[in-house]
């Protein structure tokens, strides 16, 4: 383990012309977003939701093991376009530009637990703006795991492989306790502060309501098929919420992607905002499908340079940026997604424990590989 | 239980099933023009008046309520996948066998919508719609004696007048370059013909532009005459002032398609505090740009401060009406025109 900043043969004009390329890449992007775009965002939601209705619809039939399976199958997939390619987007503004209130960041609501304003608070300005910056950014380990030799290691990391399962089984309950910074709210002198309450009670809505919608009517509806119907929503959550966890533990956590300590992203220029992002983010390789599912976090490496630009362009942009991490001569990290989830989680399990002793001192680093 | 509670309970139901949708975002995948859908309309036809002016017949949503003749609606429309609204006078009766409406649009020079719907635009593609509006329309007792003074597309709600019923005795006088210009040229002269209209047509191409005081000469009774005008600045300010000259400015009905006078100052910081961003914004350019500009959800309209769509709180700071230079300060309760007011200093918009 050695702590070798991978662009330290960067100078400081390099960094300044990369944030220049990388911006003429937006740029044009940005003046050619139209009719092709629109109709993209707006086929993929209906096909989303005539999908959701007629899982559910099917579902109604639970009983019947083969509709079981296929309404299960519907409900996973239509669950996971919902908070994926459709709600994350949406919620990053990446369709605002077509000003429609339909599909817009300020107006849109997702299935999730996490209610759209607090989730865009947490995600897109303190995730986005300060990613990997130990101490910035909590989505460094969810504020439960250590996921980098950098972050100091507790007791408590010894459990975290198990900590990381259950995230990852129960995420979205995962990320409206993130998003409430419940960890530090808890805390009995902030418990009741007005503000927090108030967001706690919005959360509360927001669980009751997905509660009432998958875990009661639907199933009473289903009359004799209650009890299986019951079981399909869960799955469907479920199986949303493993493969939500698994495609963001990608984002970030494989080896290879590097974190920043808080000192330096002191007065950082665009260029080395640019240079953050690339060095802080990790992509997974796939089909078009695969993309999709992913809510194109799969190109999560040009999500993070260019968090607003609508996710269908996000696979062009990738051929574009990773000529410049040729160009600059960067490590682009990226891989199938058996082989990220499985890199990351081996970091998980391997951080639960103390750094060996083989690290050497080093004061003044600016940048630690992991 | 009332028919009405029964429902609205039933309502409350399926929205408990459709959360976080609602049960009309499933509803408009299948019927959008649906009654109690967002009001659109679909386009059913598009019918070139001239080389650059088409109508466009829709066919509007269960929940239009109709027009008066004379009114505007205004239209939302994709172009380039961007929803833009513009207001676009009625050019259809109100009694329409079909229950389709018309609009009328001349393709203005770098006029988006416009260059759009003449052009572009579809049968088959939804648009969204308002109810229609305005008082630029006859009244309940239909005066004796009618002048219609019109230019351009200033035509297009007079046509809607004349489409809608019979006058007794009644005038056009319309300004177009060429004859090729003059949208609805075959119907005016129909009209003509069946001496329902007196039609003068000039031709400003090789005429030159209408001095208003040769109205004495083309129609002597102009003054006695209950009078619509719409078309350019330049015709409708020299139109005021000549009836304002006469002491018959109460005769004398306009309808302006753009704002008649800018008034800059100093620009300044803007906050749109609901959605969060700031910007720097000019003396010079409507709020409404600027919030738009900004990738800020903007209610919006005619664009000239005429329709009231657009209208929005302010909630901190001053802004300057476009037209007259009047300064607004924020109250509770103030409500701001985006399309026709600018910063006059740092302001909070509340979008």
């Amino acid at each position: 383990m050695t702590a070798i900043d991978p662009t330290a043969h960067l100078t400081a004009a390099q960094i300044e012309e990369l944030g220049r390329e990388l911006d003429a890449i937006r740029d044009e992007v940005m003046a050619s977003r139209g009719e092709r775009d629109a109709a993209y965002i707006r086929k993929v939601i209906s096909v989303q939701r005539k999908l959701e209705l007629a899982s559910r619809a099917v579902l109604l039939f639970s009983l019947f093991p083969p509709a079981w399976l296929i309404g299960t199958a519907g409900l996973s997939v239509a669950k996971i376009l919902e908070n994926m390619e459709i709600g994350h987007n949406v919620l990053h503004g990446q369709w605002d530009w077509m000003r429609d209130p339909k599909i817009h960041s300020t107006t849109w609501e997702w299935d999730h637990v996490s209610p759209a304003d607090q989730w865009k608070h947490s995600h897109n300005e303190l995730h986005h703006t300060y990613t990997n910056v130990i101490g910035k950014d909590n989505d460094l380990g969810y504020g439960i795991m250590r996921v980098d030799e950098d972050q100091k290691w507790q007791p408590m990391h010894l459990g975290q492989p198990l900590w990381n399962f259950i995230n990852a089984c129960f995420f979205e309950y995962g990320i409206a306790a993130y998003d409430l910074e419940l960890g530090k709210n808890l805390h009995k002198r902030r418990r009741n502060r007005p503000e927090f309450r108030a967001r706690a009670k919005a959360v509360g809505r927001k669980i009751r309501k997905q509660v009432l919608k998958d875990y009661v009517i639907h199933p009473l509806l289903s009359g004799p098929s209650f009890l299986t119907t019951l079981a399909a929503t869960f799955t469907a959550n479920l199986v949303r919420n493993l493969w939500t966890h698994s495609v963001i533990m990608c984002g970030h956590f494989p080896e290879g992607v590097q974190v920043f300590e808080r000192r330096s992203i002191e007065g950082e220029t665009r260029g080395q905002w640019y240079l953050r992002q690339m060095m802080g983010s990790a992509n997974i390789s796939g089909s078009k499908l695969m993309h999709i599912m992913t809510g194109n976090l799969s190109h999560q490496i040009e999500h993070h340079l260019f968090p607003d630009l609508p996710s269908n362009r996000y696979a062009e942009v990738a051929v574009k940026v990773r000529g410049l991490f040729d160009k600059y001569e960067l490590q682009y990290v990226t891989g199938s997604l058996p082989r990220q989830v499985f890199s990351a989680w081996r970091k998980v399990f391997r951080l639960s424990l103390p750094n060996k002793k083989v690290k050497t001192p080093e004061p003044e680093r600016e940048l630690v590989a992991a | 239980m009332t028919n009405t509670a029964l429902r609205s309970r039933a309502w409350k139901l399926l929205e408990l099933v459709t959360t976080p949708l609602l049960p009309s975002d499933y509803l408009d995948l299948v019927n959008p023009l649906r009654a109690g859908a967002d009001l659109r309309g679909r386009v059913e036809a598009v019918h070139p008046e001239t080389g650059d002016a088409a109508t466009i017949v829709i066919k509007p949503g269960r929940g239009w309520r109709g027009h008066v003749a004379g009114q505007y609606v205004r239209v939302g429309v994709d172009v380039d996948g961007v929803r833009l609204w513009r207001a676009y006078s009625v050019t259809s009766p109100r009694d329409r066998a079909d229950g389709r409406i018309t609009i009328t649009v001349k393709a203005m020079p770098d006029g988006k919508v416009s260059n759009h719907l003449v052009r572009k635009i579809k049968p088959g593609t939804v648009i969204q719609l308002d109810q229609a509006t305005g008082d630029f329309v006859q009244p309940a007792d239909k005066p004796a004696k009618v002048l219609f003074l019109t230019a351009g597309s200033g035509i297009t709600p007079v046509m809607g007048m004349l489409r809608d019923s019979s006058f007794d005795d009644a005038v056009l006088v319309h300004s177009a370059p060429k004859p090729q210009d003059v949208i609805f040229r075959a119907d005016l002269h129909d009209l003509a013909a069946d001496e329902a209209l007196r039609l003068i047509e000039l031709h400003t191409d090789t005429q030159g532009m209408l001095d208003i005081a040769r109205l004495d000469d083309l129609v002597p009774d102009w003054a006695e005459r209950e009078t619509w005008a719409c078309g350019p600045a330049g015709l409708l300010d020299a139109a005021e002032e000549h009836w304002a000259r006469h002491g018959i400015a109460d005769r004398l009905h306009t309808e302006r398609f753009r704002p008649s006078v800018v008034v800059a100052g100093d620009g300044g910081e803007v906050t749109f505090s609901t959605t969060g961003k700031t910007v720097d914004a000019d003396g010079a350019t409507p709020l409404l740009d600027v919030g738009e500009e900004a990738g800020v959800l903007m209610p919006s309209g005619c664009r000239m401060g005429i329709c009231f769509g657009c209208v929005t709180p302010l909630k901190a700071g001053a802004v300057r009406d476009l037209r007259t230079g009047e300064i607004t300060e924020a109250e509770p309760g103030v409500l701001i025109q985006t399309c026709v007011s600018a910063a006059a200093g740092p302001c909070d918009i509340e979008r």
